[in-house]
């Protein structure tokens, strides 16, 4: 497998009036086409930075990045970020939520429109592209979220806690969702998660920050040796317990 | 909620808020109607003196005889130098705010000079404003506009301002520049603090324009109501106000009728 994305001792310091702040340090780690990794560790260790810095939103201050072998220079197009929530727009439509992303980068042409309609209907959304998203469950809207950024069609896809505002049942499913979603179209993921199943459930690989400064204290490989790898599927075979005990000692004993 | 086979409880309910509706309005009509009815009897019977507190059938006498002459002359300048402060206020207004908010540099350094303009009492203006512009219409249209810009401003600036964080982080990652966050994020983001600005302003170049009307102006409600005023004509100040009290109500449905050609 092709490697796409490489960090290379990565650091950011924030500065304040109060002073500096080193958020990351040394940050190292690769990641495969297709591949999807986790990144947890305890709260205020620099995760959701990371992600930030991988997608050019804040410029780091120390090391390199490299996408596709490409040095990383501001906000990357080749890069699809996922927050927390689904941050649709209430005032356009479901359809016209899914193409902002090609109209911000005046790529609105007729056969990037007819991709994404192909999307909404492949994932069952096509006969709500004229509602509005207050009109949506929870669930569909961050379905349609992850078309909105899967329509200017990322090599990488970046989800900062994406499912942590649903509730449990709707999180479980949509998780289902967009896993398949994500393996269909191959797309190499990462996620920012603090919900260590969720971390397990999805990934290849799972890699564990420190405190801060956040640095990486393990890599874990993930591997469930089965064929059809689906989140719940995972949930429910014994080796899920395993990592679940090893990847929670990792964290418990960081928190003393 | 599905149109199909409505419930008997469904229909009940439905009734019911039909009925409290009609209930309500019914209500509001009866306390105005009886208002006018006990202060119309109050002053026939002569317990309230009607040369101070005139009575309702003076009013719509005066409203009648004043049509024939003069009102609709006095009500057309008010409405116009209301219209005219009013637009250009809002325009003014967003447009100062959109550019506060596009420069933090210029909106950190103008913030102390809005927070004193915005609490100064801008009728005492007055006079500087006619030694300005003249006495006339054009000093009364420069009120209402002092009057609603700054207010404009602070409201909409903060509406910009406070526009969802995230939302804005989702449209950067598809590399936004900042006029396409303006017009396809923080605006249509911010219609909702538009239409309340709209509202308030209303009032607001109502206020700038009869105290302008008080203090120069030789037509307008404003001038009615001083003139009746020092000649006792109390019908002619009460006439003019209730029509005020019209023209703010038409002009409010005005901005409801956008509010919802815009929510659609």
């Amino acid at each position: 497998m092709k490697e796409i994305l490489e960090v290379k001792n990565v650091g950011k310091k924030y500065q304040s009036k109060e002073g500096e702040v080193q958020a990351l340090k040394n940050v190292n780690f690769r990641a495969k086409k297709g591949e999807f990794i986790s990144i947890i560790g305890p709260s205020g260790c620099g995760k959701s930075t990371l992600l930030s810095l991988i997608a050019g939103l804040e410029e780091k201050t120390e090391g390199e990045i490299y996408i596709e072998n490409e040095k990383l220079q501001g906000i990357s197009s080749k890069i699809g970020y996922m927050l927390q929530r689904d941050c649709l727009l209430e005032w356009r439509t479901i359809l016209n939520n899914t193409l902002i992303g090609l109209e911000i980068k005046g790529i609105k042409t007729k056969e990037n429109i007819e991709y994404v309609k192909e999307l909404l209907k492949k994932y069952n959304l096509y006969e709500f592209i004229k509602k509005y998203p207050s009109e949506l469950s929870g669930g569909m809207r961050q379905r349609v979220a992850l078309i909105r950024t899967l329509a200017v069609k990322p090599k990488i896809l970046l989800l900062d806690e994406a499912f942590s505002a649903l509730d449990y049942q709707t999180r479980i499913m949509v998780t289902e969702d967009i896993y398949s979603i994500l393996r269909k179209e191959n797309i190499t993921t990462i996620m920012v998660t603090h919900d260590i199943s969720e971390a397990i459930s999805m990934a290849d690989r799972v890699l564990v920050l420190s405190k801060r400064p956040g640095t990486i204290k393990d890599i874990h490989k993930i591997d469930f040796e089965m064929e059809n790898r689906t989140p719940i599927n995972c949930r429910q075979s014994p080796k899920f317990s395993e990592y679940f005990d090893t990847l929670w000692k990792e964290l418990g004993v960081d928190e003393k | 909620m599905k149109n199909d086979g409505i419930s008997k409880e469904r229909k009940k309910y439905l009734k019911k808020m039909r009925t409290n509706k009609i209930l309500v309005i019914l209500t509001q009509i009866f306390i105005l109607v009886g208002f006018l009815t006990i202060w119309e009897i109050l002053a026939n019977l002569k317990v309230i003196d009607s040369f101070i507190t005139s009575q309702p059938s003076r009013i719509w006498n005066t409203f009648i005889n004043l049509s024939s002459n003069d009102l609709i002359r006095h009500m057309k300048v008010t409405i116009y130098e209301t219209i005219v402060g009013f637009s250009m206020g809002t325009i003014l207004g967003v447009a100062i705010a959109i550019i506060l908010w596009w420069s933090k540099f210029l909106a950190k350094v103008s913030e102390p000079f809005l927070v004193v303009l915005n609490s100064l009492p801008k009728v005492a203006l007055g006079p500087i404003i006619i030694i300005w512009v003249g006495s006339g219409m054009p000093a009364i249209i420069v009120m209402a506009i002092a009057i609603s810009l700054i207010v404009t401003i602070l409201e909409m600036l903060n509406g910009f301002l406070k526009t969802d964080k995230e939302i804005i982080k989702m449209a950067r990652t598809f590399n936004c520049n900042k006029f396409q966050l303006l017009t396809k994020i923080i605006i249509p983001a911010n219609m909702g603090t538009f239409i309340n600005s709209l509202k308030v302003n209303i009032g607001l170049s109502l206020v700038g324009v009869i105290s302008g009307e008080f203090l120069v102006s030789k037509a307008g409600l404003g001038y009615l109501i001083v003139y009746g005023g020092q000649v006792f004509k109390l019908d002619l100040v009460m006439t003019s106000v209730i029509i005020l009290g019209i023209v703010a109500g038409v002009m409010y449905g005005g901005v409801l009728l956008l509010e919802k050609f815009i929510r659609k």
